[in-house]
């Protein structure tokens, strides 16, 4: 069997704040193979956009990658890197996009400058050269008129064109990952699913993986093959699609699939699981989830849980792998009987 | 971009005719007759007395002298300085390229000094270097100008003689000498008080930069340049400095009262012959009328600074060029 | 150079919640920059109000203009002496109660006619406020120093009270554009129709959001002023048109010697030193001040 285009270790990525130091991201593993398209799905404050970060060691201090940690990328530890060689795969091995297409976007230059300026540092083409391809890219993307739009400032594009204009950008390199952070949260509905399509369809073009990272189920389920849940920092659940949906085993998991609305409307918050995610700096002892969750018992309190093997490719972290019965047995979560906030 | 001109030129009109109403209420804000002094000295010609009567028509009633004044204003006279016995506009005018070129030098270098002291700090945040810089500026921030020219010519000129004492030229020499001895004499008399003009307004220039370009580091385009693969070098360079220009033009048309009252103090004690000097100097011959005429000269170029930087503002910023 | 660009850098303040001098305080004694800095400005203003006991000698008595006049530091006269014979450190002392004593006088001159304006110019609106807000930006177009030029070149015998006055009268056009904006945005702000729904008068709630809303930029401008202030009358001394002789100023200090710098540079070093010391402590406090208000 081939090795996966990127295998993640143990990863943890903390944040030394005043406040205490918040774990973020605490011993996540995962692997992306070379053309799958894999989505992480979780609440904000979970730790999947710390996560995406990580992997292009984007981390800002106060916040480091713990030693321990391996990142590793066609056969190189990227934790270990020189900054050289880090900066020699972001936008070409490895390029991301993000949620914000508004603010991404440097409001002095023009968007062809901005496109073309990746093939200037990692092809070393001329300026004409990157020019031509940029204009390119703008066009596959889909930009109507690519060349004169190419001309024009970002604030003159609509939102939707400028996550165009980013995921152009993004595919200057033909990289072998790409990773999009919320690419759709802040654009229309109809936009949303323009920009998803053609998502896929130059992964398909291209033969890219993408790591789609999101708090929304239903982009999962119409992009990705391969889903990880994370919560308070962890994976809590890992599966294929198809499966996560008809089989999903972590009550997080059932949580986030309830509270979906119908797949193409506007999303709202995820509201129907009572309780908000705890602080990074404090996570609870034993399992993270048992205060909003309806199955928890004292294993819970006493026991952080492994990841479980509950199915082909299908791993939970949850005892109820072990106690399958107490399914049958729910209870209303703990944060309603405290009384704390329910959201 | 047209009518945001033009809004900007009415606006600078007004704010120049406020300030020839100031300028009168300046004027008849003084004790009793402002030239009793001038008119009962009878070293005064009567030439002198009869154009001082007739530009402020003292004996009319105050609305008709204000009329009067503005309407010389507008005439461009500014009235006659009894010290130089000749129009103000005259003797400012002679001045005038002085200041500009001491000025103008002390503008382009401290920007140039002050972005390159932010660049450096901000390439090492938090490092000793950083937080010394930061104690230089704000040691060259809150000097008084005419203390650190003190200091200057101090060292420069007598425990270090390497330049001149005084003047912009020779007062001798300068007359005999050929084309290139007679530049080199002008940029030896130059250079001193233009560099402590210069390091006197860099002080503040490095301090506002380098929180313009604090401001601009965490935005979400700087992290898209990092993601492009690009040095922190070439990001500062290439995006963040671009973006925190904006601001810096901002501060050009802020600096200009701080550069003029810098300026006068600085010509004061190296005997710059620019505007400055005359003024102050007018001060000590208590010849009101040049001063005035420096207050409003000096306020003009204060008020074309800020216009011309709001224009240049306007042209670099992509979101405002295209109204 | 001291420049005057108070207005933009503490435009927009969060309303405060706990005494904003108590939180400004808090804050600003964490740097360790601000805690030397408040050390040092102490030991100034002790040393001004304590002038008297201090000082070695008389900062007028000229004990004798021939022998005495002019000497360099010594044991005896750590500062030198200057040309009256009259000892330089008992005349810095003396000066730092002089300089000082104006800046804040001068500097509430300022507060109070910057809160007065604005706060009309804001609370009138409409035509009234665009006419004061054209009067303002003339006032801001002119330099400070052209300004007291002007003023102070007609008035030939100036008393130190009315250099005060003056000083304090160029003073106050920053912070009264700050005041005015605050005004405005009170008087749109939800808070305010709500409670006036409820019955309360406009004009009550206004003075009685006003005055919190006012404290932190007043705070961070008297701070900044005071050193303006100082810069300023050490200016106009040098030039002979500030405080009066034979007063002792830090600025009168200099002029003294003006005329032999090289001769006399102890009587340009000393005062100048103490002057730089003092405005810079106040300009890290001020900086400090503007800080702990925007982090909130």
């Amino acid at each position: 069997m081939m090795p996966p285009l990127l295998s993640i270790r143990d990863l943890r990525t903390y944040f030394y704040t005043e406040a205490g130091v918040a774990r973020s991201v605490d011993g996540v593993s995962f692997n992306i193979g070379a053309g799958e398209t894999v989505g992480i799905v979780g609440e904000s404050g979970c730790g999947k956009s710390v996560t995406a970060l990580s992997i292009l060691r984007l981390i800002q201090p106060p916040g480091r990658i713990e030693p321990g940690s391996r990142i590793e990328f066609e056969g190189r530890d990227i934790v270990t890197l020189r900054d050289e060689e880090i900066r020699d795969i972001r936008g070409n091995r490895i390029s991301m996009i993000f949620q914000e297409p508004m603010s991404a976007l440097n409001p002095v230059f023009t968007v062809g400058d901005q496109v073309a300026e990746v093939a200037r540092v990692h092809a070393r083409m001329s300026k004409k050269d990157a020019w031509e391809r940029a204009v390119e890219m703008l066009a596959l993307t889909g930009i109507p008129a690519a060349d004169e739009r190419a001309k024009q400032y970002p604030h003159q594009l609509s939102g939707g064109m400028r996550q165009r204009v980013l995921i152009a950008m993004a595919l200057m390199m033909k990289p072998a990952l790409i990773i999009a952070d919320e690419p759709t949260t802040a654009l229309d509905v109809t936009i949303q699913a323009q920009i998803l399509e053609l998502l896929v369809d130059l992964q398909k073009k291209i033969g890219t993986s993408i790591l789609m990272i999101t708090h929304d189920l239903g982009v999962i389920a119409e992009t990705t093959s391969r889903v990880i849940v994370m919560y308070a920092g962890e994976i809590v659940e890992e599966a294929a699609v198809d499966e996560l949906f008809a089989k999903a085993h972590h009550p997080y998991t059932e949580g986030l699939i309830h509270s979906m609305p119908h797949i193409g409307h506007d999303q709202e918050r995820l509201n129907v699981i009572p309780g908000t995610v705890p602080a990074p700096t404090d996570w609870p002892h034993g399992c993270r989830f048992r205060d909003r969750c309806p199955y928890s018992w004292d294993l819970c309190e006493r026991e952080h849980p492994p990841l479980y093997q509950v199915g082909v490719g299908h791993a939970s972290r949850c005892h109820l792998a072990i106690e399958p019965e107490r399914r049958g047995h729910p209870h209303p979560p703990l944060v309603v009987e405290e009384g704390v906030e329910a959201a | 971009m047209l009518r945001y001109l033009a809004r900007r030129l009415a606006q600078a009109a007004v704010i120049v005719a406020f300030v020839a109403a100031i300028s009168f209420a300046l004027i008849h804000l003084a004790p009793g007759d402002p030239f009793s002094g001038v008119m009962d000295n009878p070293n005064v010609s009567e030439r002198v007395r009869q154009t001082l009567r007739a530009q402020y028509g003292l004996d009319k009633p105050l609305p008709e002298q204000f009329v009067r004044y503005i309407g010389q204003l507008a005439r461009g006279d500014l009235g006659w300085s009894f010290s130089h016995d000749r129009p103000v506009l005259e003797v400012l005018a002679t001045a005038l390229p002085n200041t500009v070129l001491l000025m103008g030098v002390a503008l382009v270098g401290s920007f140039a000094l002050g972005i390159l002291i932010a660049l450096i700090q901000v390439a090492k945040r938090g490092s000793a270097t950083d937080h010394a810089l930061s104690g230089v500026t704000l040691l060259l921030f809150s000097m008084p100008d005419f203390w650190l020219a003190i200091l200057a010519l101090l060292t420069f000129t007598y425990w270090l003689p390497i330049f001149p004492v005084g003047g912009a030229v020779d007062a001798v020499m300068h007359e005999y000498m050929g084309l290139g001895a007679r530049i080199v004499d002008r940029l030896r008399h130059l250079t001193l008080p233009a560099l402590t003009l210069t390091v006197l307004a860099a002080g503040g220039v490095a301090r506002y930069q380098r929180a313009a370009l604090l401001d601009v580091l965490p935005s979400d385009y700087i992290r898209t340049a990092r993601l492009k693969g690009l040095s922190e070098r070439e990001i500062l360079r290439r995006h963040a400095l671009r973006n925190a220009l904006l601001p810096i033009i901002s501060l050009i048309g802020l600096s200009f009262p701080a550069l003029l009252t810098g300026a006068f103090f600085i010509e004061k004690i190296f005997a710059w012959p620019g505007m400055g000097l005359a003024v102050i100097n007018a001060i000590g011959t208590r010849d009101y009328p040049l001063v005035v005429g420096g207050v409003i000269i000096g306020s003009i170029m204060v008020t074309l600074g800020s216009l011309l930087a709001d224009m240049l503002y306007a042209l670099a910023d992509p979101r405002l060029r295209g109204r | 150079m001291p420049w005057q660009i108070q207005d933009s850098a503490v435009a927009s303040l969060p309303r405060p919640r706990e005494s904003a001098f108590a939180v400004g305080l808090r804050r600003i004694l964490r740097t360790p920059s601000s805690r030397v800095a408040l050390v040092i400005l102490g030991i100034i203003v002790l040393v001004g109000l304590l002038a008297p006991f201090i000082a070695p000698y008389d900062p007028a008595a000229q004990p004798d203009i021939v022998a005495l006049k002019s000497l360099p530091p010594s044991l005896a006269h750590p500062f030198g002496t200057d040309p009256y014979s009259r000892d330089v450190l008992s005349r810095v002392i003396y000066g730092a109660r002089l300089s000082l004593a104006i800046g804040l006088l001068a500097t509430l001159v300022s507060l109070t006619l910057g809160v007065a304006y604005g706060a009309i110019a804001g609370y009138a609106g409409g035509v009234g406020d665009a006419v004061m807000m054209r009067v303002l930006d003339a006032f801001l177009a002119i330099p400070r120093l052209l300004l007291l030029l002007g003023i102070l070149v007609a008035w030939p015998q100036l008393s130190i009270g009315a250099l005060i006055l003056f000083l304090g009268l160029t003073g106050w056009f920053g912070l009264s554009r700050i005041v005015r904006g605050q005004v405005l945005a009170l008087k749109h702000a939800e808070f305010v129709t709500a409670a006036q729904a409820l019955g309360a008068s406009r004009r009550r709630i206004l003075v009685r959001h006003l005055l919190p809303n006012l404290i932190s930029p007043i705070v961070v401008a008297a701070t900044v002023g005071v050193a303006h202030v100082i810069v300023l009358e050490a200016g106009l001394s040098y030039l002979g048109i500030g405080v009066p002789q034979p007063l002792a100023s830090w600025g009168n200090i200099i002029q003294d010697g003006a005329d032999q710098v090289a001769a006399l540079w102890w009587m340009s070093l000393f005062p100048g030193l103490f002057m730089v010391l003092t405005v810079m402590t106040l300009n890290i406090l001020g900086e400090a001040l503007r800080d702990a208000y925007d982090r909130r």
